[in-house]
């Protein structure tokens, strides 16, 4: 099949250029809701926008606790330096210091999901509590779908390490998954940033 | 470059279904595209008929109120998202490795992923009819609060878009790394074929725009569900931000419509004028202009809800219209001086232009503001949309159906059935179509079911129906040329055209490896050298 010279061209692979593609589409999904929050929130009178009585006396608040995401916050950019420790080592042809920094990132990203359930359910208020709490939880709903994606991808490739699958050459798959979970770090930093920490 | 030697297997082949079902052949996968794309399109225009036979008389109880709004809204939603827009992907599978010399796209597996998304998604929309409720009728555009008022029709319609979109959005990742990696030697970007050239700028609209669509139906979702309140300002929402976010992708998305049409007819004219492309190279910027400018445009369907900025809007608007402007001269130019003869696919080619120079002269009139204003929602829209969808798009799809016939089947469609299925569908598609113009400059409303006797709409109505069923009665000579077409053996030559492109270096239908040889790339007419290598440059 590599008869017409697809093969000898310099330069990533195809199955790269084809995941940094599809992470293309994953930012202007994100850009999507991202430009929906900042539109509600440009719009209303007041952020958080004002409840009803009846909401008031169901003992709704819409109020964030700082912090324990701070606390995942660092977690999961740490969790993104020992991903890329994990790739740096294959690069180096160490497949065991590859496997600590897979087995790391896999426990705490595991660590930020448990985080962020805990965390929801200590807050006051649904998805259908103003505007606020649908983005509130439409955004961290689909970052955190990404973060079990993401885990989900890392543990398939740290199977494939424990299979001795990769060498210092052949490593994509530990670099397309280490990439896509810098992708949901960033979001998570954007995310935090805008949801928890401007007023 | 020879070609790896294709052991011949013995023994086991699979029956034919299953190879069907199971092929990861890009040309396998495109026939796939265009049968489940004409089979849509076919639905749609029988939806379309009901819409225009509700519509012939005035005071008209032909359907009901509740049965018109689901018939128009399945129609736009057949018509865009299980046609048009996978029509392109059928014609794009087929052609962008043969025309660029590769044996297959970069990820077939993926590829076939994105086609088999589509029959579910088909499935699942047009379930809609036999559910409680019925099926989505918001409208193509959904729009809120209308979109939340509706039966669960609505939620099902919501899902199959999502799961079309993202067959869209894998298929453009697939179609930009097979053009931007499995091109043949010697074939720089700038000596890719017009019609690839179009589809990567397709492509990287439909991964950038997609994905926005998804989260505007998934805000929707959210909002129909679980309570949301995105579109809602009783909670804080806006109805406003929906129409924000469906048009920035639904606007690139005209040009995902349109663009890979052009790009057809780009290929079309040049062998049937026996002259290359006029202006190559001013054609790709203009696609590439018309692909960045649309992503700047959106809002011109939002004027008249006071909350966009008119005067960007309406120029940049203004502005699309220039790189459209340079295709035309291109075409006009490929034709001038030429040695023009006119069979079938030439005559949808030039269909093509004059119908959509129609759509382009009443879309930009309608991009001044003040104008814009008269004219929202009434039928005036729909003849511009028709104009440059149908005009333009569906001009294009038989167009090249005509074309790459003998190439994708081995057998030529007849030439007089052809012609008189362009002249019956050129004829049609105007007296449908051009009536609605006035009838909007009239005042009529689009999506109602039912207008008075009193109005005067009666007459142009009645014209625009007649019409619409020319329509229909132009698709028998088709289906009868295809018809007999299969009843004859495959007797195609290699390049019955005298084409200018690679796919026309094999056989037809090529081999599952597509290519034994390829012939140097030395220009974007590979074919042309290759006839012509010895004379005088």
């Amino acid at each position: 099949m590599a008869a017409h010279g697809a093969a000898e061209r310099q330069g990533m692979t195809n199955s790269m250029l084809g995941f940094i593609l599809f992470l293309a589409s994953e930012v202007m999904f994100f850009g999507g809701l991202f430009a929906a929050y900042f539109i509600a929130r440009a719009d209303a009178p007041a952020w958080p926008p004002p409840l009803t009585p009846e909401q008031i006396a169901e003992g709704v608040h819409l109020e964030l606790e700082v912090l324990l995401p701070a606390i995942s916050t660092g977690i999961l950019v740490l969790s993104s330096v020992t991903m890329q420790y994990a790739v740096w080592q294959i690069q180096k042809g160490n497949q065991g210091g590859m496997l600590w920094g897979l087995f790391i990132s896999l426990a705490l990203g595991i660590v930020f999901l448990a985080a962020q359930l805990y965390d929801y359910t200590q807050l006051h208020f649904r998805a259908d509590d103003t505007i606020y709490g649908t983005t509130f939880y439409t955004l961290t709903g689909f970052h955190g779908a990404h973060v079990a994606g993401g885990a989900l991808f890392i543990a398939v490739v740290t199977v494939r390490a424990l299979g001795g699958q990769f060498t210092a050459e052949n490593h994509e798959a530990v670099e397309a998954s280490s990439m896509y979970w810098h992708f949901v770090d960033v979001v998570w930093i954007a995310l935090f940033t805008v949801l928890y920490i401007i007023k | 470059m020879a070609t790896v030697a294709v052991p011949q297997l013995s023994g086991y082949h699979r029956p034919a279904v299953l190879d069907w079902i199971m092929t990861v052949d890009h040309k396998k996968l495109g026939i796939l595209y265009l049968y489940f794309t004409l089979f849509f399109f076919a639905v749609g225009g029988i939806l379309a008929l009901l819409v225009r036979t509700q519509l012939a008389v005035a005071d008209n109880s032909f359907v009901g109120n509740d049965a018109y709004n689901q018939i128009f809204t399945m129609h736009a939603s057949a018509m865009l998202f299980l046609f048009i827009i996978p029509v392109w992907a059928g014609f794009g599978n087929y052609l962008v490795p043969l025309q660029i010399g590769a044996a297959d796209m970069a990820f077939p597996r993926i590829n076939a992923l994105s086609f088999w998304m589509l029959p579910p998604a088909g499935i699942l929309m047009f379930a809609g009819f036999i559910v409680d409720g019925g099926a989505a009728d918001g409208g193509w555009t959904a729009y809120s609060p209308l979109a939340q008022q509706t039966g669960v029709g609505m939620d099902m319609w919501i899902i199959a878009v999502i799961v079309l979109g993202m067959s869209s959005t894998i298929g453009a990742a697939n179609f930009l790394v097979t053009m931007f990696r499995m091109r043949a030697p010697g074939m720089t970007m700038f000596r890719m074929p017009i019609f690839c050239w179009t589809m990567l700028v397709t492509a990287l609209l439909q991964l950038l725009a997609t994905p926005v669509l998804a989260a505007a139906l998934v805000m929707l979702f959210i909002d129909r569900n679980y309570g949301g309140q995105f579109f809602d300002p009783n909670g804080g929402g806006n109805v406003v931000l929906w129409q924000n976010v469906f048009w920035f992708y639904s606007h690139p998305a005209v040009y995902i419509m349109i663009l890979p049409g052009m790009g057809i007819v780009s290929e079309i004219l040049p062998v049937f004028s026996r002259k290359p492309l006029f202006g190559y190279k001013a054609f790709v910027f203009a696609t590439i202009g018309i692909g960045g400018l649309g992503f700047s445009v959106w809002a011109h369907h939002m004027f008249t809800t006071g909350s966009v900025l008119l005067p960007f809007f309406g120029f940049m608007t203004f502005m699309i219209g220039v790189p459209t402007g340079v295709k035309i001269f291109n075409w006009l130019g490929t034709l001038w001086g030429g040695s023009i003869s006119f069979p079938t696919p030439m005559l949808f080619a030039i269909g093509f232009v004059s119908m959509f120079l129609i759509g382009g002269i009443n879309g930009t009139y309608s991009a001044a503001v003040p104008v814009d204003f008269a004219l929202h929602d009434t039928y005036f829209v729909v003849a511009h949309i028709h104009y440059v969808l149908f005009g333009g798009s569906v001009f294009a799809v038989f167009g090249g159906l005509y074309y790459w016939f003998p190439k994708i089947w081995g057998r030529q469609l007849n030439e007089r059935l052809g012609k008189l299925h362009f002249v019956l569908m050129f004829v049609g598609f105007n007296v449908a179509f051009f009536p609605m113009h006035m009838l909007g400059l009239d005042g009529m409303p689009r999506r109602i079911a039912v207008y008075a006797d009193s109005a005067g709409w009666e007459a142009l109505n009645m014209l625009s129906t007649g019409g619409a069923f020319l329509i229909a009665v132009s698709m028998i000579p088709f289906l009868i040329a295809v018809v007999m077409a299969f009843m004859r053996p495959k007797d195609q030559p290699d390049d019955p055209w005298e084409g200018n492109t690679l796919e026309w270096a094999t056989t037809s239908p090529p081999p599952d490896y597509n290519f034994d040889s390829l012939p140097p790339v030395r220009s974007e007419r590979p074919l042309f050298d290759a006839r012509h290598g010895d004379e005088a440059h």
